[in-house]
């Protein structure tokens, strides 16, 4: 888990540009996801997080920054082909698996519409060979190939989800939200699903969340964002062991625990992002607090951070 | 404790193209005063339909309700006409729904629609009305209520507007309100909040709360009682300590194991629940949770478990309990939790035949 797939630098998206109601989504971030593990992105609604994620993969034009995938710019000047060479390895799931798949299309077709466009299959026999066995890996079956969405399940949807991104035998993924729309003891399968195709394939996740609990059981690192920025990252155990940044704690503090006896004794953490009390002169920007701990903060609170939490 | 709810038998079924739907399937349940009953389920388990039914807001036809009881204060709501519902809702029962972006009339302001309940069931004046409505709007935490009472939805937050729900349905102090998962739309920190309000709340108006969602950590959170629903009807039903510490249905642990707990590293595969939830058109004969449960027994394919009762307060319906079955260890994740509740019967006791 040493080699870079992609560095984030400074990646910034602002929508209505020049206008009043100018929106800083996000607002200068910068990340590296390794090869093969899983970054989980968490925050409230609104705090840029699907956008980072859209950003990375291209589907909106990032206003400032660079993204580097395998060493090379996302985000420069692209012929056509260089362009489609990159959405093969860069795929999607989505969160709403009831909006994200063509109504009018078969599930053969919706899996199979990369594969046709980047001509990775030769015959027609290969390409339906092809379908039924991506079905398969993500546990459906042959005879759902010829189906239309609505015939399925969120759950099932979901997996159809999975396979299409698949489908181009793609590098790395960017799940967005996938199991927030599905019921609890369909997002465990989900998950698993997920998970085993990670070991199998050696694929590199992006794993955009809300749910806490479920981000702390699938990542491997874990980045929180709050108003387009990320404030923490860490890995998995030690932000929930140690978080530092009052965000941090506020949103872990909200997490309802599936246990009444912790639930009626638990105190509740509120952020008021006034505490900092940042004048204007100070730099604020991500610094290491512990090794692999970073905590967006200045100068002052990071002698402070370091001092409370010595190892 | 004053039993204001009692539901008994409660039978509910859809009449659609692909034939009759059983979505509820004779759910018995009471309700006292001032408790929190939480209803937990998958999508399509019928915790939706038992809850709009109490207040006969499911479509009839295509809805129908095929039989049973709802006592509310002894009065059975079932043969009442839709006039007689009108006096009821809003008044005595009030609902929360999920969704607080469509839920809302966004031509109308926030507050002519707190006033609307006000109006109708208290004889409240205009003025006198709007007064309630900005006190009421300041009682769920709404800043600059006296501005806010007078704008629309679409300038709310989402965490405003469940706020302003919430509002709406306290208005007229209802004896019951059923909220169908209220805080589901919302991020985390701001359903801590509304849940704090919704328990402060309760607490002040002593108001009984039936709450759905399919959220185990809201549940342990909110509910006095827990009530586990499985395809149309309650396989278990116990205090909120009976359900998290000592769970007896095979679905309830299947529930529990499936979900992650933050206390704890493991990175084992999550316990899933393989499979789908069955079709209810046509349920399967015999337990329905049979064919996705791996402790299933012979008997379960053939005939229908009895309700088995566990404690004073503790109902499960699973042939596991039954004297003859074989002793099974539920799975690790629920067994970490396990406690022996004193409570508890020496031997659990059939209560109700399976039909």
């Amino acid at each position: 888990m040493t080699e870079k797939l992609l560095e984030i630098k400074n990646l910034k998206q602002h929508f209505n540009v020049g206008k009043s109601n100018m929106v800083k989504a996000v607002d200068g971030i910068t990340f590296d996801i390794y090869k093969g593990e899983t970054l989980g992105l968490v925050g409230e609604s609104g705090c840029g997080k699907s956008t980072t994620g859209r950003t990375i993969i291209r589907l909106y034009n990032a206003t400032d920054g660079q993204v580097l995938f395998n060493g090379e710019n996302v985000h420069g000047k692209k012929s056509t082909n260089q362009l489609k060479a990159f959405n093969r390895k860069m795929q999607m799931i989505f969160q709403d698996p009831y909006a994200s798949l063509n109504p009018r299309m078969t599930v053969a077709d919706i899996i199979a519409e990369g594969i046709d466009i980047h001509g990775l299959a030769k015959s027609k026999k290969e390409r339906m060979e092809r379908v039924y066995e991506l079905l398969e890996t993500v546990g459906l079956n042959k005879e759902h190939a010829n189906r239309y969405p609505h015939e399925f399940s969120g759950g099932q949807r979901q997996r159809i989800g999975i396979a299409r991104a698949l489908a181009v035998e793609p590098e790395f993924i960017i799940a967005d939200e996938p199991i927030s729309a599905l019921d609890v003891s369909i997002q465990a399968q989900v998950v698993n699903l997920m998970k085993k195709l990670q070991r199998e394939k050696g694929l590199t996740y992006l794993f955009i969340a809300h749910d806490l609990s479920m981000v702390k059981y699938i990542s491997d690192r874990i980045g929180v964002m709050y108003f387009g920025k990320l404030v923490e990252l860490a890995t998995a155990e030690e932000l929930y062991s140690n978080p530092m940044h009052p965000y941090t704690q506020s949103l872990l503090s909200a997490i309802p625990l599936p246990d009444p006896e912790s639930e009626r004794t638990r105190q509740r953490k509120t952020y008021d992002p006034a505490v900092h009390q940042y004048s204007a002169d100070e730099k604020v920007e991500m610094r290491e607090v512990r090794p692999n701990h970073f905590v967006f903060c200045s100068e002052k609170e990071f002698a402070q951070y370091q001092k409370e939490h010595k190892s | 404790m004053e039993k204001i709810l009692e539901v008994k038998d409660l039978k509910v079924s859809f009449q659609t193209y692909g034939g009759t739907v059983q979505a509820v399937r004779g759910v018995s349940f009471d309700l006292h005063k001032g408790e929190t009953l939480a209803i937990v389920g998958e999508s399509g388990s019928g915790k939706s339909v038992t809850s709009q039914t109490l207040m006969k807001l499911i479509p009839m036809p295509p809805g129908q309700i095929t039989g049973g009881e709802i006592l509310f204060y002894g009065d059975d709501i079932v043969p009442k006409s839709e006039k007689e519902m009108e006096n009821i809702r809003g008044k005595d029962i009030s609902m929360i729904f999920q969704d607080p972006m469509t839920s809302l009339n966004p031509t109308m302001k926030v507050g002519n629609q707190i006033i609307e309940g006000l109006i109708k069931h208290q004889g409240l004046s205009k003025a006198d009305a709007k007064k309630r409505a900005i006190k009421l709007l300041e009682l769920v935490g709404i800043p600059m209520p006296d501005k806010r009472v007078n704008q629309y939805p679409h300038e709310f937050s989402g965490g405003m507007r469940q706020r302003a729900m919430i509002a709406i349905a306290l208005a007229t102090n209802p004896k019951l309100l059923i909220a169908d998962e209220p805080t589901t739309a919302l991020d985390v920190t701001i359903q801590a909040q509304i849940l704090e309000l919704m328990k402060e709340l309760q607490a002040k108006m002593d108001t009984s709360i039936i709450f759905i969602t399919h959220d185990l950590g809201v549940v342990a959170n909110v509910a006095d009682r827990v009530a586990v629903m499985y395809a149309g009807q309650i396989v278990e039903i116990g205090t909120v300590d009976e359900i998290f510490y000592d769970p007896k249905h095979p679905y309830t642990w299947g529930l529990l194991a499936s979900m992650p707990s933050v206390d704890n590293d493991t990175k084992d595969e999550l316990a899933a629940i393989p499979g789908t939830p069955p079709d209810l058109t046509n349920p399967p004969i015999g337990d329905a949770f049979a064919a996705r449960n791996k402790y299933a027994l012979a008997i379960d394919y053939e005939e229908e478990p009895p309700m088995f009762q566990i404690s004073e307060t503790h109902f499960a319906k699973t042939w596991l309990l039954h004297p003859d079955a074989p002793h099974v260890e539920p799975p690790a994740a629920v067994k970490l939790r396990q406690r022996q509740m004193s409570s508890n019967f020496d031997k659990p006791v059939i209560v109700k035949e399976g039909i």
